[in-house]
């Protein structure tokens, strides 16, 4: 059973509230509530009425902001993970690595700042990647994979379904939720590159598909998976041919996607 | 004496390694036969060990719909109708539905979990909350990629909404245990929504974003405490 690590901390006292703070929780603000929701959990602060929590907290944001500055860019597996295999020892992590560089150059190129979580054979944790993009403000996160199945030369692109907003009435979100205030925004991110991949690979879908792809859950931050069919192609050169179009189309797709991304501005912000 | 003795011991010994001689061909044969013979893996010891899903000769048959993958477009889900012998009772009725998805289609290209995973147990909490169990092949065969991942637990997730209605979310452990993701990239710590209807309702407290308990997962709700699970 799993508890998220501030109610641990709560519960049992064992760390003090600023490592609560420093390693369960994420001080960040949350996008504007609908009225519904406010008033629901409104009307559950009476019923069960929390302790206030011994730090600064955010309030939906009055004000608020574009800029989009940094792409945190997640080549999938590595180290002993070596991900989708393929025939002639194909293997998803290596091909990842060399997609990320040629993303990040079509990124680069379009004045964005792009942070990589790895740029070896390294196998950061979930978490470990997530918490590259949690730390940053303005950023937007894109974890990069290839797939065993598939029709080869397509490409998707996939957000999280919707998730029930964990955020608490301080605006503090639970680390293992943090993409449920993003959902939105991620599916606009996703449908932006999605129409770009559709006109330049043949198959591919139209609009965002939805998974509950794993790293995506706990990134606070607009996040996509984008996954290249297949690991399964005869030779490794086809999918290196694919990878100069699909670095395009992330960078044309986030362009795209810039003006419409709001980050939380300081000015609710209270101590 | 000693020179008789010595003659006896010298043909006694002479006979057995002529014997020896003989026999060491069969005993070499036999030992490659015991080799090749492997010895039964921990799961398949569970397997054995594992109760089969009792057929009942007097369930009605009823067109049972069970989704693989659809011929024209593999990575899309199509319904299959097949007439199978289903339980009224929930539990049975999943784990026949279940077995019968495992055992696959006719055309094994339309296959969404590998044919060496297997359902080692099935439990209804009494919110709705189906558990299925499943040996590790359908981790370790599962091919590894997003698209893959998703059709499989889509087709667990769409066969049991057609079949057992009693079935509102699925959580899927392997060999009894939570794991972090299925082959990789699906998320297995979440519940997954199999009839959205009926799944909606008690959800709407979960969404109030005040206790801190409210980061529980929906397999983890109140109104299952202190319930045995059916199995």
């Amino acid at each position: 059973m799993r508890f998220p690590i501030g109610l641990f901390c709560f519960k049992w006292r064992i760390l003090p509230a600023a490592a609560c703070l420093a390693v369960g929780l994420l001080p960040v603000s949350a996008p504007a509530q609908t009225p519904q929701t406010v008033q629901a959990s409104g009307a559950q602060q009476s019923a069960a009425p929390i302790q206030a929590p011994p730090y600064p907290t955010v309030t939906p944001p009055s004000v608020q902001r574009t800029g989009l500055n940094l792409v945190v860019l997640d080549p999938a597996h590595g180290g002993t993970d070596p991900g989708a295999r393929g025939a002639q020892g194909i293997r998803e992590s290596d091909l990842v690595l060399d997609l990320t560089f040629q993303v990040r150059r079509a990124l680069e190129a379009q004045g964005f700042q792009v942070l990589q979580t790895r740029s070896g054979n390294e196998n950061p944790s979930f978490d470990d990647r997530s918490a590259m993009a949690n730390a940053q403000r303005g950023a937007v996160f894109v974890t990069l994979h290839i797939s065993s199945t598939g029709l080869p030369g397509t490409v998707r692109v996939y957000t999280l379904p919707d998730m029930p907003s964990r955020a608490t009435a301080g605006g503090i979100l639970s680390w293992d939720f943090a993409q449920a205030s993003y959902v939105t925004l991620s599916r606009k991110f996703g449908d932006a590159v999605q129409g770009q991949l559709a006109q330049r690979f043949k198959g591919s879908p139209n609009s965002v598909q939805t998974a509950s792809v794993r790293q995506l859950r706990t990134t606070a931050a607009p996040s996509i998976a984008v996954e290249l069919s297949s690991v399964s192609v005869q030779d490794r050169s086809d999918l290196n041919k694919m990878m100069p179009g699909v670095a395009d189309a992330i960078a044309r797709g986030l362009a795209a996607f810039r003006p419409s991304y709001v980050v939380p501005g300081e000015a609710g912000a209270q101590p | 004496m000693n020179g008789r003795w010595r003659t006896r011991v010298l043909i006694g010994l002479g006979v057995a390694v002529v014997i020896a001689a003989i026999y060491f061909p069969r005993l070499k044969r036999r030992v490659k036969t015991a080799a090749k013979i492997s010895q039964p893996s921990e799961e398949q010891a569970r397997r054995e060990l594992t109760t089969p899903t009792p057929t009942n000769t007097s369930d009605p048959m009823v067109k049972a719909k069970m989704f693989w993958a659809s011929d024209e477009d593999e990575s899309a889900l199509s319904p299959v109708a097949i007439e199978l012998a289903l339980s009224p009772d929930p539990v049975l009725r999943a784990k026949q539905v279940l077995n019968t998805l495992l055992a696959g289609p006719a055309s094994s290209d339309l296959r969404t979990l590998p044919p060496d995973a297997a359902l080692l147990a099935f439990y209804l909490l009494p919110d709705g909350t189906g558990i299925a169990d499943f040996s590790e092949a359908l981790a370790t065969s599962t091919p590894s990629g997003i698209e893959s991942e998703q059709l499989a637990v889509d087709s667990i997730a769409r066969t049991l909404e057609a079949n057992v209605p009693q079935v509102k979310r699925i959580k899927i452990l392997i060999h009894g245990q939570e794991v972090d993701t299925l082959a990789g990239h699906l998320d297995l710590t979440q519940t997954f929504i199999v009839n959205t209807k009926a799944a909606q309702a008690p959800s709407l407290s979960v969404t109030v974003p005040v206790k801190p308990s409210a980061g529980a997962p929906a397999s983890q709700a109140p109104s299952a405490k202190g319930k045995e699970p059916r199995r």
